[in-house]
């Protein structure tokens, strides 16, 4: 059982969460992700880390509210137990200096960036990030991202706020205008991802993407989690979750993610009935 | 002299639900024998001076005698001989392939008859756990004697062991990667062949000798085989179990509904996904299903499909039915629920829809030529023979390969070529110094009972080299 020792909601439907997990926060590493099981009947799915504390033990989560598993997590609050966290799981991104180093976020995608950040720092490079949001509405951690890296920009969907537009328009613009940029990370859905590894394609910037399909295990067992990367197939909980962004199957990902969208409603209309009240409290 | 006794030939057959019913349902198959079926079936054994049973048993069970207690009516001495050899034989009972191993041995089976010892086992646990006041007052004491010992994974090999050095004194904890212990008991094995309330009873034996078992626990990532050495334990016994399931290497084999065979199985079994929604991990079957293989697990992956709702399920198979490596009951029991077997069948690859799903696969046929390296006859493609059905679902139940984290982050450990820890057969020994493995991670695939053997003689080495050391 991990006590849930903090808990924000940051914009709608993303939750910011952080859990007493001692050993995980001792081992982890960025890159690296965590499967939850959130009770007895739960699902095991995988979760990217958007920081830890060694020293304390703690685990931070910023999770988007989207099926029934997500929605269990939300409606817990602080002092309350997740069952299951096992990791960290998968391989650690390779930190290196690199030179100048773009970091592009979206969503829930902007967690797993901070500690990224912080690494590529740490070894000397110079971190030029992006953010994107829908609307200004769904922006979050804008102050922490401007402090963390040496460059902050941000792309909003709807041109609410910040420059119009979404991460892949400012990669292409940023690239077009003779930037030198050395690595890319991108973090954040499957399409956002997509659509920024097309974005840095035709400049041969090597674009790094953190993928999270459907897992079961977690520990390289069941092969549920398998991509196509360069024509061969990979199981993402082993051998990722990062992978060159170029080379992944978005199509077949993205066709894989959606296998079960039927049931996930089915599985969500069930435990919205039962939980209505929690669904008014979130 | 005595009058020869003579042989009682009829073995007392066991209850089942029909296969009309059981292909519906999760509840088990075989329903156990009665007192007087028990009885009955242990009377025909005719405790020879010289027992063939128990050198075909792995871990060395003394089967005439607690085949005697029963005879005697006197169960707890039957629970008590059982137990002092095999701390988990309510899952023996129904798992072991006995026709390969005691049974085979007993001198009745040359007379076509072997006394069905793996169900008098299941019955003496299913004994056991109905009168629990009994395993109470069996409980070893066991007084510590301040030495640490980590086991690696809760499956039949770890458990084994971690029981094993506990009656013997060894502070032992588990660590276990899942959330539930039994490993492939749990995973792996189908409700309807071991419940997993039964698994669950073993566990808590194990428990109540004293072993701890942490969860959430994939050792090579939260902690290395080094650092728990480090951490003051004396020494690690590896049993982390299977690991990466193997494809057919076809093409379209990455189209949504197509699963590993450890995929399907962990779904519906660990993860209760024939309980959806009450449980939330969802699976798909849809109208017609195709496993691939011959094995135990492909036996297993198909009449789950049958549970689950599917209406044609088809086992394809390579080679003829001779060869398949499954056991004979298994396979009787998937043929008697429905399962559709088409033999010396191979794909060649899937068709897909518009959504990513599997709709169709391409098949061929295939002919025996001459015996390969394994023995058996080698499948050969005949040209020309190519069929497309339509299937919503397909299994690969081909086997699996070792898994990468535990070899990759140990120093020291050597491999075999097949990526299995190098091990000592009789002992259990790596070429690491305080470092023991057993179960798949050691020999590749193989069975629950091979596992707890090599749990069995791991423990007996590690209290023998941490005797020498002090």
């Amino acid at each position: 059982m991990y006590k849930i020792v903090e808990r924000k909601v940051l914009v709608p439907n993303i939750i910011h969460i952080k859990v007493e997990a001692p050993e995980i926060a001792r081992k982890v590493k960025p890159g690296q992700f965590v499967i939850l099981r959130v009770d007895e009947v739960g699902e095991r799915f995988p979760m990217s880390l958007a920081d830890w504390d060694r020293g304390k033990g703690i685990i931070d989560i910023a999770f988007y509210v989207l099926g029934t598993s997500t929605r269990k997590l939300a409606s817990l609050r602080e002092g309350d137990y997740i069952t299951n966290i096992a990791g960290p799981l998968g391989n650690p991104t390779e930190i290196e200096y690199y030179g100048n180093v773009l970091c592009a976020c979206g969503c829930f995608g902007c967690g797993p960036t901070i500690p990224l950040i912080k690494a590529l720092r740490g070894k000397g490079n110079k971190v030029v990030s992006v953010i994107e949001a829908r609307s200004k509405s769904f922006l979050f951690w804008e102050d922490r991202l401007r402090e963390l890296s040496d460059e902050l920009h941000i792309t909003i969907g709807d041109g609410s706020y910040g420059k119009k537009g979404w991460a892949n328009n400012f990669i292409e613009e940023y690239l077009k205008a003779g930037n030198k940029v050395d690595r890319l990370f991108a973090h954040g859905c499957p399409f956002m991802m997509m659509e920024c590894s097309k974005a840095s394609k035709p400049f041969g910037v090597k674009t790094v993407v953190s993928l999270t399909p459907i897992m079961v295990d977690g520990t390289g067992m069941c092969g549920c989690c398998r991509v196509s990367v360069g024509g061969k197939t990979k199981f993402t909980c082993v051998d990722g979750p990062e992978f060159d962004g170029h080379e992944v199957d978005w199509d077949l990902l993205i066709k894989r993610q959606r296998t079960y969208l039927d049931k996930e409603t089915i599985s969500l209309e069930s435990w919205d009935r039962n939980n209505w009240h929690r669904i008014m409290e979130l | 002299m005595a009058e020869k006794k003579k042989l009682n030939l009829n073995r007392v057959p066991i209850p089942k639900q029909e296969p009309g019913i059981r292909r519906k349902n999760f509840n088990e198959v075989a329903l156990g024998y009665t007192e007087e079926q028990a009885i009955e079936e242990a009377s025909r054994c005719i405790q020879c001076k010289k027992p063939g049973c128990k050198e075909g048993c792995p871990v060395n069970v003394d089967i005439p005698e607690f085949i005697k207690a029963i005879q005697d009516g006197d169960m707890p001495e039957a629970v008590r001989i059982l137990k002092s050899k095999n701390s988990l034989p309510g899952i023996c009972g129904r798992v072991c392939p006995q026709e390969i191993q005691c049974e085979m041995t007993c001198n009745l089976a040359k007379k076509g008859a072997p006394i069905a010892i793996g169900r008098l086992e299941r019955y003496v646990a299913d004994w056991e756990r109905a009168h629990p006041e009994i395993a109470e007052r069996q409980k070893d004491n066991c007084i510590s004697n301040g030495k640490r010992i980590a086991v690696v994974g809760s499956g039949p090999a770890g458990l084994t062991c971690a029981a094993g050095l506990a009656k013997l004194g060894y502070e032992v904890t588990i660590f276990e990667a899942l959330h539930v212990a039994g490993g492939v008991l749990m995973y792996g094995i189908p409700e309807f062949r071991l419940p997993k309330h039964i698994v669950q009873g073993e566990v808590d034996y194990v428990k109540s000798l004293g072993v701890e078992i942490k969860f959430d626990h994939v050792i090579g990532k939260i902690a290395t085989a080094d650092e728990i050495l480090e951490n003051g334990y004396d020494a690690v016994f590896l049993a982390p179990g299977a690991g990466a399931p193997m494809f057919l290497n076809i093409p379209g084999e990455n189209l949504s509904g197509i699963y590993s065979a450890n995929e399907f199985l962990t779904r519906t079994n660990l993860m209760k996904a024939y309980l959806f929604p009450e449980y939330d991990t969802p699976i798909k079957v849809g109208k017609r299903v195709a496993v691939f293989g011959g094995g135990n697990v492909t036996m297993d992956a198909s009449r789950c499909a049958l549970r689950l709702g599917a209406g044609e399920v088809y086992i394809i198979y390579r080679r003829s039915k001779v060869e398949m490596p499954a056991r004979r009951e298994e396979r009787e029991n998937a043929e008697e629920e429905g399962v559709i077997f088409k033999l010396l069948t191979n794909p060649k690859r899937f068709l897909g829809d518009e959504q990513g799903r599997v709709k169709a696969v391409e098949l061929y046929e295939m002919e025996l030529g001459e015996p390969d390296e394994s023995g058996r006859r080698r499948p050969i493609p005949k040209p020309g023979t190519e069929f497309i059905i339509d299937i919503d679902t397909a299994i690969p139940a081909l086997g699996t390969r070792p898994n990468p984290i535990i070899p990759s982050t140990t120093k020291g450990l050597e491999l075999t070529r097949w990526g299995t820890i190098k091990t000592d057969e009789a002992t259990g020994r790596t070429s690491k110094e305080g470092v023991w493995c057993g179960g798949d991670m050691a020999t590749g695939a193989a069975t629950v009972i091979s596992a707890m053997g090599a749990g069995k003689r791991a423990a007996a080495d590690i209290d023998a080299y941490l005797q020498g050391k002090s």
